[in-house]
């Protein structure tokens, strides 16, 4: 027993060495990042909006497709956007339905952006003044949220969507989405 | 001359992002002045891991610090604004969240490791004023009385073992 003692101080360094490098290798191999913060939203509704289009129509929230969709916040002026831009137009191949929200952003330049590199929007919201955003709670672009087919906000992703992002992240739970619809 | 000019320039370009920090926002009196330095002090920027709105340059935190000013100005109270933080934000934002069940091991920590150290430093007093060992037993004191009466044996023998 008193020997124990004497190594308490040890067995507690090792304790706490192992528990700072799990989660060090968590942060390197993309498992947790300390800056992800769950949404306020979070099974609370998408908030309401009434915005121009890029495409230079209207839309608010109440003419939103009732069914799970995708909202991702983007801009032009946004690195990680270029990163992941393939990967959505991949996602509306696969017929998901995604809402763009142009964020903080000039009308010309996002046009051009969707003409070069493919649209993979059913729509794009214009968000110019950021507002949205702000109601969105968003912290950076891009961003993406899962909305449910009763709107209600399920799952916040901060960063850039890759293959390995949705089939860690999103997959399961649109999986428990489209079982929820289907009794 | 020239080099007047390409100093003039050069202080130009140097000082264009200095320009970009600093937001003045007009108040019309000082109670409101004083209640926004209080919300950017008592806000946390959400894109960043610790640093408060009046600290932060990134453009999320002029967003928000443009926000509380927009809200103050609109005459808007102090609940209704951290709700507003709150509601988009989460606790997170609050540097001094609000008791809840998710922030309530933030609150609470600091009491548990208190009443920890104070159970451990009253269990080591109480131990080192209490007499060691305690009572022996009727075989101890066999064992002592054998070890004693061994002791006197052998002394007139051995001749000054020390």
């Amino acid at each position: 027993m008193d020997r124990l003692k004497l190594f308490l101080p040890l067995i507690i360094f090792l304790v706490l060495a192992a528990v700072f490098f799990g989660v060090q290798r968590r942060v390197q191999t993309g498992d947790y990042s300390p800056t992800a913060l769950p949404s306020a939203l979070l099974d609370r509704p998408l908030p309401d909006f009434s915005l121009t289009t890029l495409a230079g129509g209207q839309l608010s929230r109440e003419q939103l497709p009732k069914q799970w969709l995708l909202v991702t916040v983007w801009a032009t002026w946004c690195p990680s956007c270029h990163y992941e831009h393939p990967f959505l137009v991949e996602l509306a191949q696969r017929g998901v339905l995604i809402l763009g929200v142009d964020y903080k952003d000039r009308r010309q330049p996002a046009l051009q952006w969707l003409a070069e590199k493919g649209d993979p929007y059913f729509a794009t919201v214009f968000d110019a003044q950021g507002q949205l955003g702000l109601d969105l709670g968003v912290t950076g672009a891009p961003e993406t949220y899962l909305v449910d087919a009763r709107g209600l906000v399920r799952f916040r992703y901060q960063g850039a969507l890759d293959q390995k992002v949705w089939d860690r992240e999103f997959a399961p739970l649109i999986a428990t989405l489209e079982s929820e619809v289907m009794p | 001359m020239r080099l007047q000019q390409l100093l003039a320039m050069l202080l130009l370009v140097i000082s264009m992002p200095a320009l970009a920090v600093i937001e003045t926002y007009e108040f019309d009196n000082d109670v409101q002045r004083q209640r926004y330095n209080a919300f950017i002090e008592e806000l946390r920027c959400p894109k960043c891991q610790n640093q408060n709105l009046s600290g932060s340059d990134s453009a999320i935190a002029q967003d928000l610090r443009r926000q509380v000013h927009q809200m103050i100005m609109a005459g808007k109270s102090d609940i209704e604004i951290t709700q507003y933080m709150v509601d988009r934000y989460g606790d997170f934002i609050l540097y001094r969240p609000r008791f809840n069940a998710a922030t309530a091991v933030l609150w609470l920590m600091p009491l548990a490791l208190l009443l920890i150290g104070l159970a451990v430093w009253a269990l080591m007093t109480s131990r080192r004023n209490s007499p060691p060992g305690g009572e022996l037993t009727d075989v101890d004191q066999q064992a002592l009385q054998a070890l004693l009466d061994d002791d006197r044996d052998d002394k007139p023998g051995a001749g000054g073992a020390s």
